[in-house]
């Protein structure tokens, strides 16, 4: 029995060098979830940060009708991916309002030229103060807004056509 | 051939006019800059020391270099220079991103172990040793 003890220690040992080991062949979380999610929208007012489109602030998202926030940037290629899949939501009368990221006019006016503009409005977000304030911690990321200004949902990095129905049926129980 | 080459320069290009795109807005205007009160920048300092860049591996806001970092480091430092204090800005951060987002060890839900393991293990270790003393005694 004594003898069998003398072995715990470096049964311990291995046991925990093992699981570090294991630990360390797992691929890493990448994505930092936002803690935010159920909670309202903070009191926000961007401007415009194209032309041809309003800027957004809080009183925009509670017109009572739900809608996807993206938050993206000129300088994002993964944004340039996502494009068309908004476009596609876009066309099956999703309500897109856009935040850019420490973007200038010019690179947002080159991109919505180049990939399409699927926003009804886009603010410019150039302290990412925004971003800070929803807990989102990279571009793009997505929001689903419920029509009285709450976070519903967040999609984390480029939407893909398999998150599509997703995203609708998020949208739906927020009430659209 | 030729125009998959073609095709595949001109994306290239494009890549880099966007990848320079990301440099074009200046720093955020207390990225970089010192607040005037050695007080305040000294408390800021000590809280940047201790808050994590989400957009790198490992690093605290004060090391990193990253936009995100900048713009982490002007919101941290303007809302001290309007007075708020260092750990109403860190609970604020860790309301929007979790623990993840804070370098300081706070005793929770999950990490009390953390703390109370190494007390047993001392309160075990001095029963181990009076019970040895004991026996050299007699």
């Amino acid at each position: 029995m004594k003898r069998l003890m003398l072995w715990v220690p470096l049964a311990l040992f291995f046991g925990f060098a093992g699981l570090a080991a294991y630990q360390l062949t797992q691929p890493k979380d990448e994505f930092i979830e936002s803690a935010m999610v159920g909670q309202p929208m903070p009191q926000f007012d961007l401007r415009p940060a194209s032309p041809d489109r309003p800027g957004v602030a809080l009183a925009d998202l509670q017109d009572g009708k739900p809608k996807l926030l993206n938050i993206w940037a000129s300088w994002c290629v993964p944004c340039i991916a996502e494009a068309p899949q908004l476009e596609a939501l876009r066309e099956q009368g999703v309500e897109i309002v856009g935040v850019a990221i420490r973007d200038k006019p010019e690179d947002v006016a080159k991109f919505l030229e180049r990939y399409g503009n699927p926003y009804t409005r886009i603010g410019a977000d150039d302290l990412s103060e925004i971003q800070l304030a929803i807990g989102s911690s990279g571009v793009p990321e997505t929001f689903v807004i419920d029509g009285n200004g709450i976070i519903q949902h967040q999609h984390l990095g480029d939407i893909r056509a398999e998150h599509i129905p997703m995203l609708l049926q998020k949208l739906q129980e927020a009430g659209s | 051939m030729t125009r998959a080459v073609i095709i595949a320069i001109a994306c290239l290009l494009g890549l880099a006019s966007i990848a320079s795109a990301q440099q074009s807005l200046p720093p955020a205007p207390l990225a970089y800059e010192q607040l005037q009160d050695p007080a305040q920048e000294a408390a800021a300092q000590d809280l940047m020391q201790t808050l994590r860049c989400l957009k790198c591996q490992s690093q605290s806001i004060a090391d990193s270099d990253a936009p995100m970092a900048g713009d982490m480091r002007h919101q941290v430092r303007s809302r001290i220079a309007a007075g708020e204090e260092p750990e109403a800005i860190r609970a604020w951060l860790v309301e929007r991103y979790g623990d993840y987002v804070s370098y300081a060890p706070t005793v929770s839900e999950t990490t009390w172990p953390l703390f109370a393991i190494p007390l047993m293990l001392l309160v075990i270790a001095l029963f181990v040793l009076r019970g040895r003393f004991r026996r050299e005694a007699k």
